[in-house]
């Protein structure tokens, strides 16, 4: 965490405030944080531009043709990702259940955890409402939607709370421990899907018992997208305020700056490392509620589709920064919501924009190194040192 | 399709617009504004369209029907169970104004292409492997599949005529009825030419997961299996692995012969075109389409991979006749007395299932002869 002097200093610094040259030195500052990642962003996108160059690349074709049909590309992703009412109502839903799972990634991460195993408290927070829906079967839909929801957090904030105590306790490493434990989570999954969960009549595709007609989650009135993407932006902005708002999230910023330092000063470095995880963890466990309450209907093994993965992505591209997560998960779904448009229009294969994603994840890395280089935005360098 | 392939600038402009009005009046547009164009028809896969199996022999077929006259046909791969195969179905209509739409995969029916089937009720739905039911769904879905034991019989016949080691494996994705009655059927056909050969099956829980299969085929020629065939969604690895061994291999789901041309054996493949262009006539003509569909080796729903050279005379004569005995009509595999492989009595003397009975639909059980288990 090199730029946590930078981040205090923008986020705690003073509010725009009581002369115009500090509020318009604290704007500038914040452009950093906005104009870097837009940046890597659009190289990213021109990085991806030059590739489909060179797989279409056809010598029969002159270059301009070859540039039109890049061009034609990024149009059509811009189409099927934002273009149309029906294509932002399908990126929205499917940055839904990314906002919740980038979550998992990102309040850990201010501790100075790396936690990629989030899809592992998707599947066992989507089991464990699924059991709550058979438990509270015949309950009206305000205790049992209530009831899927707090089963799916608590069994996903034990699980990477778990994962937290785990390295806080024994000191076993948070990464390997939260790849690994996805694992036995999907384990979990197929075996109770399978074995003593499975309703009988799920003869090909093994499920749970179909969870009752009152517990579906519906739509947002007026779109077609269900309630997990407001449940996961009001998450966001809630985990936002944890972070830079509150004592508990300014410990955690300084425990993730320097623990030893975090120590001295005899903050709860250990509790916080069992709140934050466990709490990512919840988000991500109502992801998993989510899929089952809004989408499937039951729980199976569609519960284990990669969003935990692809929230690492968008946890990543937001610097870990729950406000942005926002933006990058709805940039992200955009991009998956396009694919089946580049697929059907230019013949381009599925992994495509995976390749994409794969590239944007790298350039956004690489521009961390940016941070506090340009004049522009870090008055300080202007002076006798430069 | 050179529009749809290299479009100019002027011309995706000209569909942008289009698009753009078509996203205006979404979700009410319709095949109204088509009436006039070419059928579109749209493919979902849930796994790479080339991956030797299931979902290659689907859009085997697809690629046939776009040499049809006035027809267009829109593809999407990797496309999972999820609100992702909802909004594909959604921007095929939508965007591309598709009013005939094949989900191919078993897990899109419910609740993904009903929720779709019921917002768009001009759009026609057919989904493979469904059990569409009169009353309970809505007229404008569908299901088709194919009966595909009586292929796994006849690879069975041939596997038990080439095994030396009278031990022959099965690769399996999960325990589910479809899965189970593929590996009863090749353990009976190979144990109708020797009853002494055992069958081996390893569920790997996955319908795919490369690394799975691999280990699954090598602990089975460890096991001193020399016949494989599998069920799962990419039969490619396992074919490979199994080749690489010096295994003889059993295909699944399309022609696998090009990955082992000397050890293939014979395969029991889907056969979709016809299918699909059924459907697409019925459409094309205006006419109401079939609901529920389905068919065997007879009716052309499957059929065999062509007998690779290592396949004896003596086996592809016992197979022709069990072949031909099939195609008559009436055949049964599963008949009594049948007893599971641990020893309990599953179907009583005198009965027999022919291939369309829907007892075997729900299969829970390995026949005496397979070495395994379902849970």
């Amino acid at each position: 965490m090199v730029q946590l002097v930078h981040e205090g200093g923008g986020a705690l610094g003073a509010p725009p405030g009581t002369t115009g040259r500090s509020t318009m030195e604290w704007l500038v500052r914040r452009a950093e944080s906005v104009v870097i990642p837009l940046g890597a962003v659009l190289v990213g996108l021109a990085l991806f531009g030059v590739f489909l160059l060179i797989v279409r690349w056809d010598s029969s074709r002159s270059l301009g043709a070859a540039l039109d049909e890049v061009w034609t590309a990024f149009e059509l992703m811009y189409t099927g990702g934002f273009g149309t009412a029906f294509s932002i109502q399908n990126t929205l839903s499917r940055a839904a259940p990314l906002l919740l799972a980038a979550l998992c990634v990102a309040l850990p991460a201010r501790l100075g955890l790396v936690v990629i195993g989030g899809e592992g408290a998707i599947v066992l927070g989507g089991l464990a409402a699924a059991v709550a829906a058979n438990v509270f079967n015949g309950a009206p839909g305000f205790v049992g939607i209530p009831a899927m929801a707090i089963a799916g957090a608590i069994a996903g904030g034990l699980w990477i709370g778990a994962i937290g105590a785990l390295r806080h306790y024994r000191g076993v490493n948070e990464t390997i421990a939260s790849l690994l434990m996805a694992y036995i989570a999907i384990a979990l999954l197929n075996h109770f899907v399978e074995g003593p969960l499975r309703d009988p009549a799920s003869l090909n595709k093994p499920s749970t018992a179909p969870i009752a007609d009152n517990f579906w989650v519906g739509p947002i009135p007026g779109m077609d997208v269900h309630w997990g993407l407001i449940v996961g932006i009001v998450g966001c902005v809630l985990a936002w305020i944890l972070i830079d708002r509150t004592t508990w999230g300014f410990s955690a910023r300084i425990a993730g700056g320097n623990v030893r330092a975090a120590q001295i000063q005899g903050l709860p470095v250990g509790r916080l490392i069992l709140v934050f995880t466990a709490l990512g963890g919840a988000f991500a466990g109502l992801a998993g509620m989510f899929e089952v309450a809004a989408v499937q209907g039951s729980a199976n093994g569609s519960l284990n589709v990669g969003y935990g993965y692809t929230g690492i992505l968008i946890a990543f591209l937001a610097r870990h920064n729950p406000l942005a997560i926002i933006p990058f998960g709805i940039l992200l779904g955009g991009i998956e919501a396009s694919n089946g448009l580049l697929q059907r229009r230019l013949g381009l294969p599925d992994a495509s924009v995976d390749v994409l994603e794969g590239i944007l994840f790298v350039v956004v890395l690489l521009s961390e190194t940016l941070y506090g280089r340009f004049r522009i935005f870090n008055p300080e360098l202007r002076g006798s040192r430069a | 399709m050179p529009l749809k392939l290299t479009p100019s600038r002027r011309d995706f402009l000209r569909t942008g617009a289009a698009v753009g009005a078509m996203g205006a009046m979404a979700p009410l547009a319709s095949k109204v504004a088509f009436a006039q164009t070419p059928l579109v028809v749209g493919f979902i896969y849930v796994g790479p369209r080339d991956d030797y199996g299931y979902n290659q022999a689907h859009a085997e077929a697809a690629a046939l029907l776009k040499e049809l006259p006035d027809i267009t046909i829109v593809e999407e791969e990797n496309v999972p169970e999820t609100v992702a195969v909802q909004r594909s179905m959604e921007s095929m209509i939508n965007l591309d104004g598709a009013s005939l739409m094949f989900p191919t995969s078993f897990g899109y029916f419910d609740p993904h292409m009903l929720a779709m089937a019921a917002r768009y009720p001009d759009v026609q739905f057919r989904h493979c492997g469904g059990l569409w039911q009169e009353g309970v769904h809505p007229a404008n879905t569908g299901s088709y599949f194919g009966y595909i034991g009586m292929g796994q019989y006849l690879n069975g016949v041939i596997a038990g005529h080439m095994s030396r080691t009278k031990r022959i494996g099965f690769v399996a994705a999960k325990p589910i009825p479809q899965v189970l009655l593929n590996v009863n059927s090749f353990a009976l056909g190979a144990r109708s030419v020797d009853p002494s050969i055992q069958c081996q099956v390893i569920f790997t829980g996955e319908w795919s997961m490369a690394v799975r299969e691999a280990e699954a085929t090598n602990a089975l020629i460890d096991q001193r299996a020399d016949v494989i065939t599998m069920h799962v969604d990419g039969p490619k690895v396992v074919v490979e692995t199994a080749a690489g061994r010096g295994a003889y291999v059993c295909g699944y789901h399309a022609n696998q012969s090009p990955l082992a041309p000397e050890l293939y054996l014979t395969g029991a493949e889907w056969n979709w075109v016809e299918v699909y262009r059924t459907f697409v006539a019925a459409a094309q003509a205006g006419e109401p389409l079939p609901n529920f569909v389905r068919g065997g080796l007879a009716e052309g729903f499957v059929k065999m991979s062509p007998y690779g050279p290592a396949v004896t005379e003596a086996a592809i004569a016992n197979a022709e006749a069990v072949k031909a005995e099939i195609l008559a009509g009436g055949y049964s595999v599963i008949k009594g007395p049948l007893a599971d492989n641990t020893g309990v009595e599953r179907v009583p003397a005198g009965t027999a299932y022919v291939e369309t009975a829907i007892e075997l639909e729900s299969m829970d059980y390995l026949v005496e002869g397979v070495l395994g288990s379902t849970s």
